[in-house]
C-alpha cells in the first residue's frame, strides 16, 4: 500500500454519498484530512487524484457523533478516576467499530471534587487511529431536579444559587461543550444565559419543569433537550412539559432533542411521535454506560450498582433504568426500522443534527466540501452495517470481512493506453 | 423567417437549454453537394451492430460528407460515441501522440457523453492520451455556476473519465483579457496539432457553437455578443434576473471548426428539422452558419428521423440507401455486453 502523504488527493470511486439530504452517486475526494471539491482541482490545479479507492458500491456517510455517552467497555467517565485516560481511550477506540468518529464524554451528577479532577483531563481531541475525537465534555448534572434524578446519585444534586456556585462546583469549564440543567431551578435562566455567552451549549433535562420553564430556558440560550421523554414530566395535553418544546411557538429558535433509540428507553410509538413532530431536531444518543460492550451482569455507573440483563441496564433492586448499553450503529438501525424513517433521515439524526447541537456543523456531520474527512463506508444491502470508519481521511477501522481499503496509485503517465 | 426562428427558439428552449443555440447549418449543403462530392449517408436501418466489412467502398474512397440518419436520439448518441471511440482507438494515441477532440455542450450531445462514460467505465476507451477543446463558454459567470459550460463538462464528462486535467481545454470566460484568451486558445489548438475530430450540435436557427445567424463563416475564436432571443431564453436559468444572464460568450469561430480534420454534427428532434434542411438542402449561408460545413472535406451529419421532417423525400431516401456503406464506419465497434442496437 502506498503511504498517504497529507497532501495526497484520494478519490473514493464506485460509491454513493449521503450529501445534501439525499443519496447521490458520486465520487468522494479527500485531501489533508478534509473533504474537497474536485472541480477546482481539475480546472485550476489541473491535477488528478494521487490515489484511488474502489468502494464496491458502499454508501458513504459522515461519521456518527454521540453527544451523550457515559462510558463503556467496563469504564465509567464519572467514577473510574484512576483509570480515566485509559477508560476514555478504550471507549474512544471501541466506538470506532460502531461508526462513531466524535463524541462528548458525559459526566453524570458527581461530587465537586470529581469535576475538579475529571474536567481538566478530558481534553478535546481531533481523533484518529487511537480513537474517536472528543468534541467537549457533556456535564449532565448536578444542577438537576431531585424528582427526576433518574440514575443520578441524589446526594450530589445541587441547587444553583448563582453563577459563582456553578463555577465553584465545576471548576474550569474550558473542556466542556454541553451542560444539562433543569430549567425550573431558581437561578437557572441566569446561568444558562451566562454559559451560552461563554460558548457552552445548554440542554434542558432531568427536569420537573413545565413547558413555560423550558421556553424560558430556550429563550435564554438553551438549545437541546436531554433524552426526550426520559427524566422529565410526561406529556399531558393541558400541561405538555418539556416535550411541548418540539412544537412551541414561543421560542426564538428551534430546539434539538436527544433520544435513546434502543427500543427500551423510548417506545417506538414515542419515537415516531417525536420524529414526525419535529424531524429536523432529532438527535440519536446512546447514553451508554460502562456496561456497553461488556455483556450481562453487575456493573457500576457513577456511584451506583447496575444490573444488565438482555438489552436493559437497571439500578440493582429497582426498576429504574440506569442508562443504556446500546451502540450508535444499532440506534440508527433501530430508528430506521421502528420509526420508518429513510436511511438519510436516520443518518442525519446521528451526524448533522448532533453536529448542529455542538455548533460544529461547518466541520462535522456532513460530507460537504471543507468538512473534516470523518466518514463511514456502510453496507446498506440489508440493515446498515459499518464497513470502514475514517477520521481525518485516515482509515481507523475495518469490519471483519469488509472489502479491504486498497489505495491504488494512479497509473503513471508511461503506462500504455488500453484499447 | 425571422419570426419563425424566434418562435422556434422560444419553444425549444427547454430542450437545448442555455447551452445555447449552437448548432450548425452545415448539413444543408451536404445534400446539395451530392452531385459534385462523394457523399455517403447511413441510414439507421435495423442495427448498428455490424461486423467487419472488408473492402467496402468507404475504405478506399476519400469520402467527403455524409448524412447518417438513425431512428432516434438514443441511437444518434450511441453512434456518435462509438464513432469517437473508434476514431480514438484507430489513432492509437500515446504519450507522444495525442488525439485532439473538439467538444460541444448542450442537450443534444448529452447522450453521447453518457455513452462515452459508460464505455469508459467498461474499459473500452481511455482518454489518457486525448486532448479536448470545448467550443464555447459564457463570459462573466462564475466557472462553477451550474449553467457554465465548465460545470456542464465537469458534471457530464470530465469527472467520469481519466483525462489529464491539463489536456482538457475550456475557454475561460473570466479571463482578465478576453481577446488574449481567444488568441491563446487558437494557439493552443495549433500547438496540439489541430483538431482531429470536432463534434458539434446545431441550434434551431442553424448556429454552431455561438456563431449565431450572421456570423462570418471564416471567423476565429472570439468574444460574441449573444442575440436577444438567447439571452431571454436563458433568463430562467438565472433566476429570471436579466442582470445575471450572460450577454456575451467566448466561442470558437466557424473557421476554427472548419480547420478540424473531421467534423461530426449531431442533429436531433423535429425542432431542428428546418435547420437541417437549411444546412444541407440550401446553399452555404452565413445566416445558417452550420451550412458552412458543406464545404468541409470530411463531415458527418448525424441525425434522427425527427430531424429529417423538413428534408426532401429524395434526400432522405438517397442517404438511407447508403446504409451499408456507412456501416463500415463502425467496423470495429466497442463490444459492450455483446448487444447491438437492434430495433
Amino acid at each position: 500500500m502506498p503511504s498517504i502523504a497529507s497532501s495526497s488527493i484520494v478519490q473514493f470511486k464506485n460509491c454513493r454519498l449521503v450529501r445534501g439530504r439525499t443519496i447521490v452517486k458520486d465520487d468522494f475526494w479527500v485531501r489533508g484530512g478534509r473533504i474537497i471539491n474536485p472541480e477546482p482541482v481539475f480546472f485550476e490545479e489541473k491535477v488528478q487524484a494521487d490515489l484511488t479507492v474502489d468502494c464496491h458500491d458502499a454508501l458513504i456517510c459522515p461519521g456518527f457523533i454521540d453527544i451523550q455517552i457515559n462510558g463503556g467497555y467496563g469504564y465509567d467517565f464519572s467514577s473510574d478516576l484512576d483509570k480515566l485516560e485509559e477508560g476514555v481511550s478504550t471507549v474512544a477506540k471501541g466506538i470506532l467499530s460502531t461508526g462513531v468518529t466524535s463524541f462528548c464524554p458525559t459526566v453524570v451528577t458527581s461530587p465537586s471534587s470529581v469535576y475538579h479532577e475529571v474536567l481538566p483531563r478530558l481534553k478535546r481531541t481531533p481523533g484518529g487511529k487511537e480513537g474517536a475525537g472528543i468534541l467537549g465534555i457533556h456535564l449532565e448534572g448536578p444542577f438537576i431536579s431531585p424528582e427526576k434524578k433518574g440514575a443520578h446519585p441524589p446526594e450530589f444534586i445541587q441547587k444553583i444559587e448563582g453563577i459563582d456556585k456553578v463555577h465553584d462546583i465545576y471548576g474550569n469549564l474550558d473542556n466542556v461543550g454541553l451542560i444539562t440543567i433543569a430549567p425550573e431551578l431558581p437561578g437557572a435562566l441566569e446561568v444558562i444565559h451566562h454559559l451560552r455567552s461563554k460558548g457552552i451549549k445548554v440542554s434542558v433535562g432531568h427536569s420537573n419543569g413545565n413547558l413555560e420553564d423550558g421556553e424560558a430556558a430556550v429563550n435564554n440560550g438553551a438549545s437541546f433537550i436531554t433524552h426526550l421523554f426520559n427524566a422529565m414530566l410526561p406529556f399531558h395535553h393541558r400541561d405538555p412539559g418539556l416535550v411541548g418544546l418540539l412544537t412551541s411557538q414561543r421560542i426564538n429558535q428551534p430546539v434539538h432533542y436527544g433520544i435513546i433509540a434502543d427500543g427500551i428507553h423510548t417506545h417506538p410509538a414515542a419515537l415516531r411521535i417525536a420524529h414526525r413532530t419535529h424531524p429536523k431536531g432529532v438527535v440519536l444518543v446512546t447514553d451508554a454506560m460502562a456496561a456497553m460492550g461488556l455483556g450481562e451482569g453487575h456493573h457500576h455507573i457513577g456511584q451506583m450498582e447496575v444490573l444488565v440483563k438482555g438489552q436493559k441496564a437497571q439500578l440493582v433492586g429497582t426498576n429504574t433504568l440506569a442508562g443504556a448499553i446500546v451502540t450508535m450503529d444499532s440506534c440508527v438501525r433501530h430508528f430506521i426500522k421502528e420509526a420508518g424513517v429513510t436511511v438519510v433521515e436516520a443518518i442525519e439524526a446521528a451526524t448533522l443534527h448532533p453536529a448542529q447541537v455542538m455548533g460544529m456543523d461547518h466541520l462535522k456531520g456532513t460530507l460537504d466540501f471543507g468538512s473534516d474527512a470523518d466518514f463511514l463506508l456502510l453496507s446498506d444491502k440489508g440493515p446498515l452495517k459499518v464497513l470502514n470508519t475514517f477520521i481525518g481521511g485516515e482509515c481507523v477501522y475495518a469490519a471483519p470481512g469488509a472489502h479491504c481499503i486498497e489505495y491504488t496509485q494512479q497509473r503513471p503517465l508511461e503506462e500504455k493506453v488500453f484499447s | 423567417m425571422k419570426s419563425r426562428m424566434n418562435k422556434e427558439m422560444g419553444e425549444v428552449g427547454g430542450s437545448y437549454r442555455s447551452y445555447g443555440l449552437r448548432v450548425s447549418r452545415a448539413l444543408l449543403l451536404l445534400l446539395l453537394s451530392v452531385s459534385c462530392w462523394p457523399v455517403y449517408a447511413v441510414a439507421a436501418a435495423s442495427s448498428l451492430c455490424i461486423s467487419t466489412c472488408g473492402g467496402c467502398p468507404c475504405k478506399s474512397d476519400k469520402f467527403k460528407m455524409r448524412l447518417v440518419i438513425l431512428e432516434d436520439s438514443e441511437r444518434v448518441a450511441e453512434w456518435a460515441a462509438r464513432y469517437i471511440i473508434k476514431r480514438i482507438n484507430d489513432f492509437s494515441p500515446g504519450p507522444n501522440k495525442f488525439f485532439v477532440l473538439g467538444l460541444p455542450t448542450g442537450g443534444t450531445p448529452l447522450g453521447t457523453y453518457r455513452k462515452l462514460v459508460q464505455y469508459h467505465k467498461a474499459g473500452k476507451i481511455s482518454f489518457k492520451y486525448v486532448k479536448t477543446f470545448n467550443m464555447d463558454e459564457y463570459v462573466g459567470i462564475p466557472r462553477d455556476h451550474d449553467q457554465s459550460y465548465h460545470s456542464f463538462m465537469w458534471e457530464n464528462f470530465f469527472k467520469h473519465i481519466d483525462i489529464d486535467p491539463a489536456n482538457a481545454h475550456v475557454l475561460d470566460g473570466n479571463a482578465p483579457n478576453l481577446e488574449t484568451e481567444c488568441q491563446q486558445y487558437e494557439e493552443k489548438i495549433k500547438e496540439a496539432g489541430g483538431i482531429e475530430l470536432f463534434m458539434g450540435g446545431i441550434g434551431p436557427d442553424g448556429h454552431i457553437a455561438f456563431n449565431e445567424p450572421g456570423s462570418s463563416l471564416v471567423s476565429r475564436t472570439r468574444v460574441k455578443t449573444l442575440n436577444q432571443e438567447t439571452i431571454t431564453a436563458n433568463a430562467r436559468f438565472f433566476g429570471n434576473d436579466m442582470s445575471k444572464v450572460p450577454k456575451q460568450a467566448l466561442t470558437v469561430g466557424v473557421g476554427t471548426v472548419m480547420d478540424a480534420r473531421e467534423v461530426m454534427v449531431l442533429v436531433t428532434g423535429s425542432h431542428k428539422a428546418y435547420a437541417l434542411h437549411m444546412a444541407i438542402e440550401e446553399g452555404v449561408n452565413h445566416m445558417w452558419t452550420v451550412s458552412a460545413f458543406q464545404q468541409h472535406p470530411r463531415t458527418i451529419m448525424l441525425c434522427d428521423e425527427d430531424a429529417t421532417l423538413e428534408l426532401k423525400v429524395k434526400t432522405v431516401k438517397y442517404f438511407k440507401t447508403l446504409h451499408d456503406i456507412h456501416s463500415c464506419l463502425m467496423d470495429q465497434e466497442p463490444q459492450i455486453s455483446g448487444q447491438c442496437i437492434a430495433k
